[in-house]
């Protein structure tokens, strides 16, 4: 994905930042996202993230710029932005309350829109309960579908070690959804 | 269950990008300027012209040009010196050479059809298929006809200059045939006058003492006196007149080759 945007970086930093943007805005803003309580904190998020980048780049040196992996490195900036927005910020009430909100029930095929956001909420609600480093390293490699190089790159840390942090986690997410499952079982033989 | 997580995956919302460019500095600018037959709303960006519209629905413009470039459009007093210089040469019918403009949007191929049309000076107007062939695509008549409907710099790259083979003015993207209609008789060229012609079945003029023909708005056309000007129904009925094609205006000749 977008392998020409760092010769294209190098070479004309104000006339390719656009496409960069393009390129990546579901990335920063999906990363953003979950680290926010709404969609407008994440889109200032996504914003000051994007901003960062694009001054970061402009000090960088060409060869530097061409070596880049732009999907790690721009995670990464906004991870770190996250990170340190947070702690800034004490977590709200609204935040608890939705770290408690009731799980929903599970749908291999999700068909309709309205089943697709019921899916959508039970695996979000599934991976908020793995520990946040496991959490991490499943969503950038399965939802935004970084590269373990990539992964490596976002998260500050050796390939190997993101490999194995993204196999536990899955592990635990496929533990915790079988959890579901027989509960649900469980529940409906009692119904009957 | 990897598939479900892929699904989780977030769409940034269309403001983002436009918010970043602009905050970032990375900012489209346009302004109001006066065109043949009214106001223009102009758009430039580093590399030259981007957009141009007739001015009315300026919200519908920004939005329609934050959508396609996805860079932010912002209104400015002027358009820088040299650029204002560069587009009022060509309105005024020069043309020039080296105008900034900036089609990296585009196709090559209408590209190619735009820098064409370019070349079709002022007063005169050429058929869509003479565009196609002079640059290379001789059958491509109607992809040509759809790259000018799209042209996205209207009146700077004079896309009401190229008409129907048949003498008809045909279609106009900056506001119809009957736009299209004004902007040429601002240029000088009577469309109503080229119709009839065309009705009688007049495709071409020819000078019997230079035994040249050229299309009916060439200004060799134009120049030859009532006394030694021939009419010709089609390039053929010309040629076997004894007649050669202009070398300015290049009309169109049936190839022995073309299918």
């Amino acid at each position: 994905m977008c392998t020409d945007c760092p010769t294209e970086l190098a070479k004309d930093l104000d006339g390719a930042f656009a496409t960069l943007v393009a390129h990546h805005q579901d990335l920063v803003f999906g990363v953003a996202r979950r680290m926010t309580k709404n969609p407008q904190d994440a889109e200032d998020l996504a914003q000051e993230a994007f901003l960062r980048a694009y001054r970061a780049l402009g000090g960088y040196e060409k060869s530097r710029i061409r070596e880049l992996r732009l999907r790690g490195w721009l995670a990464r900036i906004t991870l770190n932005l996250g990170r340190n927005r947070a702690r800034d910020a004490a977590p709200s009430t609204a935040e608890l309350e939705a770290a408690l909100e009731p799980v929903g029930p599970a749908h291999d095929r999700p068909e309709s829109v309205a089943e697709r956001r019921e899916a959508a909420r039970y695996w979000k609600a599934l991976l908020s309960e793995l520990p946040p480093r496991f959490r991490r390293a499943v969503e950038l490699r399965h939802v935004d579908g970084l590269s373990y190089g990539e992964l490596a790159e976002a998260l500050e840390r050796p390939v190997g070690t993101v490999k194995s942090d993204v196999h536990r986690g899955t592990r635990l997410l496929r533990a915790a959804h079988q959890r579901e499952r027989d509960r649900e079982t469980q529940l409906m033989e009692v119904a009957r | 269950m990897v598939e479900a997580l892929r699904e989780l995956e977030a769409t940034a919302p269309p403001t983002l990008a436009p918010r970043v460019l602009s905050a970032a500095g990375l900012v489209d600018a346009y302004t109001q300027i006066r065109g043949p037959i009214g106001p223009l709303l102009v758009a430039w960006g580093p590399d030259g012209i981007t957009a141009i519209e007739r001015a009315g629905d300026e919200s519908g413009f920004i939005f329609e040009y934050e959508t396609q470039h996805g860079r932010p459009l912002r209104r400015v007093e002027r358009m820088p010196e040299r650029l204002m210089r560069a587009v009022d040469r060509q309105l005024e019918g020069e043309h020039v050479r080296d105008l900034p403009v900036d089609l990296r949007a585009l196709t090559e191929f209408e590209r190619a059809v735009l820098r064409k049309t370019m070349e079709i000076p002022r007063g005169e107007v050429r058929p869509y298929a003479w565009v196609a062939r002079e640059i290379g695509r001789p059958r491509a008549v109607r992809a040509v006809g759809s790259a000018l409907a799209h042209n996205p710099i209207p009146f700077v790259i004079p896309c009401h200059r190229v008409v129907r083979a048949d003498g008809h003015i045909g279609e106009y993207g900056a506001g119809g045939p009957e736009a299209k209609r004004e902007v040429l008789a601002v240029e000088g060229v009577d469309a109503s006058e080229l119709e009839r012609l065309a009705d009688h079945g007049v495709r071409y003029f020819g000078s019997n003492t230079t035994r040249i023909f050229c299309y009916p708005s060439c200004r060799h056309a134009r120049r030859t006196t009532e006394r030694h000007l021939m009419q010709f129904r089609s390039a053929e009925d010309a040629t076997s007149a004894g007649y050669r094609a202009c070398l300015v205006c290049r009309p169109l000749v049936a190839s022995p080759f073309a299918a």
